[in-house]
C-alpha cells in the first residue's frame, strides 16, 4: 500500500509542474497588460516603464516563471493581485471557504440523493420508478446552471420571496449560522440538481452490473430476502466505482461554482476568477487556476488511494508494470 | 460518419473488443441484419425518438434560419422590450430586436458550436488516444501525463481564461471549446484500443507486416467508433451548454449576435426576470429542449451499439 501511494505521488508531481508551466504560457500568451489598466494612459512613457519593472514584466518569460516558482516553493508565496495590491494568497484564502462550503454540500447532498435513487432504480429496472429516476437524472445533466438559478430566484426570492437571492449574508448584521444556511439553499439546489443529475445513471448502471452476478443468484437460492441481497451484498460491490466519483465531480464543481456563484454574488472562487479574468489579473488568474488544480489533483490522489483500498484487486495490479 | 456506417456494417453486434469472431459469411448477411437491429433497438427507447424529432425540427430551423425567421436577428424595430403580439410572436428585446428571430438564429450558434467543436475535440483525442493506447511505453507515458495536466484544470476554469485571452465569437468558441475537449476522447480511445489490441486479428495484421498506419486506421479505429461516437453525442450536449455558459458570462458570442446564452444573459437584471419572462424563458426551454434530446439519442445509441445487449 505505501509503495503504491508513494507511486502516485510521484506521477502527480510532475503533472502538477506541468499544470504551473502550462498556466504560465497561456498567461503569457494574453494580449494587453494590467499596466495598460492599472495606470493613467497619460502619465509619460518612462513612468509606465518604471511600473513595467516593479511587476518585473520586462524579465524574460521563463524569469518569470523561476522567480513566480521559486517564491511559491520557498515561501509559499503566490505573488500580489495586479489590481488590488493584496497578496494572492491571502485573496484566495479567504475565498476559498464560501466555495468548498457550496461545493462540499452539493456534492454530499447530491450523492444522498444519487445512490440511495440509484440503487432502488437498478432493484426495480423497468419500474415507473426506474423511468421516472433516469429521466430526473437526464433532465439533471440537461438543464444548464444559469438557466435553473435564474428560475429558482425568480420563483423563491421574487415570486414567494421566501429565500435570498444574493450573497451569503445578510447586510448588515446576521451572519449567524441560519442566515448563511438560507443563502446557501437555491445555490446548493442548483450544483445538487447537477451532481444528482450525474450520478443516478452511474449508480444505476453499476448495480445492475452487479446484479446480474452469479453470486447474487446464490444468495437469492439460499434464500436471502431481497431486502438483504440488495442492500448487503449487491450494493457494497457497486459502490466501490462510486469512489471514483468524487475525484471527477471537483473539477467539474469548480466550474459549476463559476457561474453560480456570479448568478446568486456567491463571494467564492468563482466570483474572483470571473473579476480577475476581467481585469487582467495575471497573477491572481494564475494562483486561481493552481489553487484548483490543486484540489483537483488531490482529490484524484485520494480517490485512487481509496479506491485502493476499497478494491484490493486495483493495488495488486499495480504491484508489476507500469500504469496509468 | 462514414466510419460509422463501416461500424454498422460490420455486423455491430460482435465486434471484437468482447471476443467475437466474425467469418466473411455472416459480414455479407449481417450488413442489413444489424442495420435492422439498430434500428430496432434504438427505437424502443421513445424518448430518443422524441429527441430526433426535436433535434431535426431545430437544424432545420438553424438551416433554415433565413427564410423561417420573421426579422433579421440583429435589425432594430420600433417596439422595445415589447410582450409577445402577432407582430412579434415571442416579444421584442430591450434593443427592439424580435426575440423568436433571435432564438432561431440562436439555434445556428448552438448547433455549430455542438457539432463543430465535438468534431475538433474527436480528432485530436482519437488520433492521440490511437497512438497513445497502441504504442504505449514512453509515447503512452508522455501523452497520457499531458493529458492529466489538461484534465487537472477545471474545464470551465481553462475555457474561461482562454477564451478571456483569445477574445470571444463564434468562432473562437468553436476553437477553444474543440482544442480543449480532447483530453477525455483521447483516454476513452486509449481504453479501447488497449483492448483491441489484445484481440487476434489485430496480431494478425502485425503478422501479416501491414504498415502501422494501416493497422491503426482500418483495423483498430473501426472498432473504437462505437464508444467514441456514444461520447461525442454527450459532448455536444456538453458543449452546447459550455456556450452557453461562456455567453452567458459575456465571454461567448457577443451581442448584437443572437446565441441562447447571451440572450439569457439579459434575464439578469431584475426588471427582466419579473416583468419580461417572453426573454428569457424561451431561450431557456429550447436549450434544455435541444440538450435533453440530444442526451437521450446518445443514451440510445449506447444500447442500440452494445454488443453485450442481445435483446
Amino acid at each position: 500500500m505505501f509503495n503504491y501511494v508513494i507511486r502516485r505521488l510521484l506521477i502527480a508531481l510532475p503533472v502538477l509542474l506541468g499544470v504551473t508551466v502550462i498556466n504560465f504560457i497561456i498567461m503569457r500568451m494574453a494580449p494587453g497588460n494590467p499596466v495598460d489598466m492599472l495606470v493613467n494612459p497619460k502619465l509619460p512613457a518612462a513612468a509606465i516603464e518604471a511600473k513595467r519593472l516593479e511587476l518585473g514584466l520586462n524579465d524574460p518569460a521563463y524569469m518569470q516563471y523561476l522567480n513566480w516558482l521559486r517564491n511559491l516553493v520557498l515561501h509559499g508565496d503566490l505573488g500580489y493581485s495586479m489590481i488590488s495590491y493584496a497578496p494572492v494568497t491571502e485573496l484566495i484564502g479567504s475565498r476559498m471557504g464560501p466555495t468548498l462550503l457550496l461545493m462540499g454540500a452539493a456534492l454530499v447532498l447530491g450523492l444522498a440523493i444519487a445512490i440511495p435513487l440509484g440503487v432502488l432504480s437498478a432493484s426495480r429496472q423497468y419500474s415507473k420508478l426506474d423511468y421516472t429516476a433516469v429521466t430526473g437524472s437526464f433532465l439533471g445533466i440537461s438543464i444548464p446552471n444559469f438557466f435553473l438559478g435564474l428560475a429558482l430566484i425568480y420563483l423563491f426570492s421574487l415570486q414567494l420571496n421566501w429565500l435570498p437571492s444574493s450573497g451569503m449574508r445578510e447586510l448588515g448584521g446576521g451572519g449567524g449560522f441560519l442566515d448563511v444556511l438560507l443563502h446557501l439553499i437555491l445555490p446548493v439546489i442548483v450544483l445538487t440538481a447537477n451532481v444528482a443529475g450525474r450520478n443516478i445513471r452511474y449508480v444505476r448502471s453499476s448495480m445492475l452490473e452487479i446484479l446480474d452476478q452469479d453470486y447474487l443468484r446464490t444468495a437469492r437460492a439460499k434464500g436471502l430476502r431481497e431486502f438483504l441481497v440488495v442492500n448487503r451484498h449487491a450494493m457494497r460491490n457497486a459502490l466501490i466505482p462510486i469512489v471514483t466519483v468524487l475525484g471527477m465531480e471537483i473539477p467539474i464543481l469548480f466550474g459549476g461554482a463559476v457561474v453560480i456563484e456570479q448568478i446568486f454574488s456567491w463571494p467564492g472562487i468563482g466570483q474572483l476568477t470571473l473579476s480577475s479574468i476581467m481585469n487582467r489579473d495575471y497573477s491572481t488568474i494564475m494562483g486561481l487556476n493552481l489553487a484548483a488544480a490543486v484540489i483537483v489533483i488531490a482529490a484524484n490522489l485520494l480517490t485512487d488511494i481509496a479506491y485502493a483500498l476499497v478494491d484490493p484487486r486495483i493495488k495488486n495490479s499495480y504491484r508489476g508494470a507500469a500504469q496509468s | 460518419m462514414n466510419l460509422f456506417k463501416r461500424y454498422l456494417g460490420r455486423k455491430a453486434a460482435l465486434p471484437a473488443p468482447f471476443g467475437a469472431e466474425w467469418t466473411a459469411a455472416e459480414e455479407g448477411s449481417g450488413n442489413t441484419g444489424s442495420r435492422k437491429m439498430f434500428l430496432r433497438r434504438f427505437r424502443k427507447h421513445k424518448l430518443a425518438v422524441a429527441g430526433v424529432a426535436v433535434l431535426g425540427a431545430l437544424i432545420v430551423c438553424a438551416i433554415l434560419a433565413p427564410i423561417i425567421a420573421p426579422y433579421s436577428p440583429t435589425a432594430m424595430t420600433d417596439e422595445f422590450g415589447a410582450a409577445p403580439s402577432w407582430k412579434h410572436l415571442l416579444g421584442t428585446d430591450p434593443v427592439g430586436r424580435d426575440q423568436l428571430s433571435r432564438l432561431i438564429y440562436g439555434a445556428r450558434v448552438s448547433l455549430s458550436v455542438g457539432i463543430g467543436s465535438m468534431l475538433i475535440a474527436s480528432v485530436i483525442g482519437t488520433v492521440l488516444g490511437l497512438v497513445s493506447g497502441y504504442f504505449g511505453r514512453w509515447v503512452d507515458n508522455v501523452i497520457m501525463r499531458v493529458t492529466d495536466m489538461f484534465m487537472s484544470f477545471p474545464y470551465i476554469m481553462l475555457i474561461l481564461v482562454v477564451a478571456s485571452i483569445v477574445g470571444p465569437g463564434l468562432t473562437n468558441i468553436i476553437l477553444i471549446l474543440g482544442f480543449l475537449g480532447w483530453p477525455a476522447v483521447a483516454r476513452l480511445v486509449r481504453g479501447s484500443v488497449l483492448a483491441v489490441k489484445q484481440t487476434d486479428y489485430v496480431k494478425a495484421s502485425v503478422a501479416l507486416g501491414y504498415r502501422t498506419p494501416r493497422i491503426l486506421f482500418r483495423h483498430v479505429l473501426p472498432n473504437t467508433v462505437a464508444p467514441i461516437l456514444i461520447f461525442a453525442t454527450s459532448g455536444v450536449a456538453g458543449a452546447i451548454l459550455d456556450e452557453a455558459a461562456l455567453s452567458f458570462l459575456g465571454l461567448g458570442v457577443q451581442p448584437p449576435d443572437a446565441s441562447w446564452g447571451n440572450m439569457l444573459a439579459s434575464a439578469q437584471t431584475l426588471t427582466v426576470l419579473t416583468s419580461q419572462p417572453w426573454l428569457w424563458v424561451p431561450p431557456g426551454v429550447l436549450m434544455i429542449a435541444g440538450v435533453l434530446s440530444i442526451n437521450f439519442i446518445g443514451d440510445a445509441l449506447r444500447d442500440a451499439l452494445d454488443p453485450r445487449n442481445n435483446k
